[in-house]
């Protein structure tokens, strides 16, 4: 995984909430088998219309997605951040997470920053004066920023320690796990026999 | 202090457990299906890495499948290929699969537990959020993405932080008629799609101690539907009588350890939870969603709520949203509303008791001019069942499409999808915008609103069928 340290990109406004991993992904998109190649599916059902925020020339280039609470609520597929990451998203900023959206995103180097709902709204805010204006995502500091000046937005950011320094070393969870793989045998060794085995 | 249920579950399964680390957490069953797995049996090939554990995994075909001319081969090519990656993977691998056509195949969290798989205390993970399913056996159960998947694949163990606990208690008994699923979508639309996030919830109470397993498992199912981590409800004689002789539960001596252990898995007395809510289930009746989350919802006898009396800005945006989404005018009462497709079936309302259910309301009626049913078992075991008691044949008289075993309309990943507009009344999870079909209109009901509005066209309760039947009788 590539390290993750600050991101600056153009900011877009998703003005909804509850934005479930199926309105992210719908499941007809979901029959990859590979992990790349699901930014067409991204938000699918409301990329037809043309006046749907991503579609919009000023931000072409996003990369910053400031939405609504509960983002990423609903179903398991990692897909929704992939869709996200193959469509140039960095981070996500929000003021409420699904829990297994937030992991998935750890997980697999898309920063979900939690933030105040003010925040966001600042921010929603700052991006109506500017729009296509950019925003800095500093996970070292764990800062947002916009603005420049008297109007200046500075904020911080949630979000555990344990990912935070995931995400800043670029590290890989499984290869963390198997150098303690002394105490998974260990424990292995004292598991009742009467558990069950699919084999 | 004591523990909870859920913490006692917890702690027999730490591995390690670091200051400023998540816990590391052996996973006793992890299920596998052909959509979330792909990447992560790659990745373990790209590292050179092996399944740790193939004896704690399982995999089954479930999401993409037909419910039609499952002997033949998958017509959707995308599909097919996902399907074909899952077998080509489960035989490098060494991992056992039930595929399609196989007797044990069937939605993921409707083939653990009739095999014995699902047993309380455990551990287990899939990628799919309703893993929390399982819960309803006293077990920790919950979904993660593909990269975790990977994880369990190549260590059997996951890195977890320690969430909260969550009490919620029901008391009082169910008015008949009234269901489990009825349940939790009263209790969704109480706490909101999110008042359940950061928290394992145990479900308690009365009315919790009076549902059999399939009704527990509707519960738990829809955990996630509140956004908590996990759901679950601890284990008794019920939980015991439903394992006791399934194919994979423990026999002789060892059900014997196993039960006495498993009577261990109850919140001691002067444990406390982070977090209560009580419910009343005495005063629940058949509740209805009418919006596009499962935390948007009304009694049927209810009306479509009318955004302007939200008191957050928040919410009423989000009611006009949806009720645009749905189609639907502030005010209308819910049994007024039309539907075009009823959907039986899920790992919600998808096991054999829901079947049963279903067909005792709809037996001698027929489904509606203009309206479809379809009834799609929640596995094979399932549908073979429901054919042994001739439930198909009730099904099938009544106008009724009796399919084959997957999750089918619940995900519309298959070809079981709504079209643009279409209303479903639905025994799902998910009244999502597009969940169904893209432009499809979902609303989540139980299984008794779903055979009711089945014969009469309009969103019903069973009640609805006898009062009609009633006055035609007199009128005779």
């Amino acid at each position: 995984m590539d390290k993750f340290t600050t991101h600056t990109g153009v900011a877009v406004p998703l003005k909804r909430s509850n934005v479930d991993t199926d309105q992210i992904i719908p499941a007809v998109y979901l029959k990859r088998v590979t992990r790349t190649g699901f930014e067409d599916g991204l938000f699918a059902a409301w990329r037809n219309d043309p006046d749907f925020v991503l579609n919009k020339p000023e931000y072409a280039e996003a990369s910053v997605l400031v939405a609504g609470p509960d983002f990423g609520t609903g179903s398991s597929r990692e897909h929704a951040v992939w869709a996200l990451q193959n469509y140039g998203f960095r981070a996500v900023i929000s003021s409420r997470f699904a829990d297994i959206f937030r992991g998935n995103s750890g997980k697999a180097g898309l920063l979900a920053a939690q933030v105040d709902e003010k925040v966001v709204q600042k921010i929603w805010d700052h991006l109506a004066e500017h729009p296509g204006a950019t925003v800095t995502v500093d996970l070292e500091s764990r800062t947002v920023r916009a603005g420049e000046g008297p109007d200046a937005i500075e904020d911080s950011f949630d979000i555990d320690d344990y990912t935070r320094y995931r995400l800043l070393n670029g590290l890989d969870d499984i290869g963390i796990t198997l150098s303690n793989e002394v105490d998974i045998a260990a424990y292995e060794s004292n598991r009742p026999a009467w558990k069950p085995a699919t084999l | 202090m004591g523990k909870t249920l859920s913490e006692k579950v917890w702690d027999e399964h730490v591995v390690r457990s670091a200051e400023g680390e998540p816990d590391l957490l052996f996973i006793d069953l992890h299920l596998i299906h052909e959509v979330t797995s792909p990447q992560a049996f790659d990745g373990l090939r790209l590292a050179g890495r092996k399944v740790r554990r193939p004896d704690l995994t399982l995999a089954t075909e479930d999401h993409n499948v037909p419910t039609i001319d499952w002997d033949k081969p998958i017509a959707d090519p995308v599909s097919k290929t996902q399907v074909d990656t899952l077998r080509k993977n489960a035989e490098e691998f060494g991992v056992r699969l039930h595929p399609l056509g196989d007797i044990e195949q069937g939605i993921v969290h409707v083939v653990g537990p009739q095999l014995g798989l699902t047993q309380p205390g455990m551990t287990i993970v899939c990628g799919d959020s309703h893993t929390s399913t399982h819960g309803a056996f006293g077990a920790i159960a919950f979904g993660i993405g593909t990269s975790e998947v990977e994880h369990v694949l190549a260590t059997q163990t996951l890195m977890q932080a320690k969430p909260k606990t969550m009490a919620v208690t029901i008391n009082g008994s169910l008015p008949e008629g009234v269901t489990a699923k009825d349940m939790v979508l009263t209790l969704i639309t109480h706490t909101g799609t999110g008042g359940g996030q950061g928290y394992i919830v145990e479900y308690r109470g009365q009315a919790i101690e009076e549902l059999s397993m399939e009704g527990r498992m509707t519960v738990c199912n829809m955990s996630i539907e509140w956004g908590a981590k996990a759901g679950l409800i601890a284990p008794d004689q019920t939980t015991f009588d439903y394992i006791e002789g399934k194919p994979e539960a423990p026999k002789g001596a060892d059900w014997d350890a196993a039960v006495a252990h498993w009577k261990t898995l109850v919140t001691d007395d002067d444990a406390e939870f982070d977090k209560e809510i009580v419910l009343d289930a005495s005063e629940m009746t058949p509740f209805v969603t009418w919006g596009t989350n499962p935390g948007q919802g009304v009694p049927l006898g209810g009306n479509v709520p009318i955004p302007a009396e939200f008191e957050e800005e928040q919410d009423r945006v989000a009611a006009e949203n949806a009720l645009k989404y749905m189609g639907l005018e502030a005010g209308t009462p819910m049994r007024e509303v039309h539907v075009d497709t009823v959907f039986v079936g899920s790992c919600t309302n998808g096991r054999i008791e829901d079947l049963r259910l279903a067909a005792e309301i709809i037996k001698g009626h027929k489904v509606a001019d203009g309206t479809r049913l379809l009834v799609v078992p929640g596995s094979v075991r399932v549908r073979l069942q429901a054919q042994e008691e001739g439930l198909d044949k009730v099904f099938i008289e009544a106008g009724a499409e009796w399919r084959g075993a997957g999750c089918s309309m619940c995900l519309g990943m298959n070809p079981d999808q709504l079209t643009p507009g279409e209303r479903s009344a639905s025994t799902s999870n998910r009244n999502f915008e597009g969940r169904q079909g893209k432009g499809g209109r979902t609303h989540l009901v139980s299984i008794p609103v779903a055979a009711a509005t089945a014969v009469r066209g309009t969103l019903s309760s069973p009640a609805d069928l006898v009062s009609a039947s009633a006055t035609a009788g007199k009128d005779a």
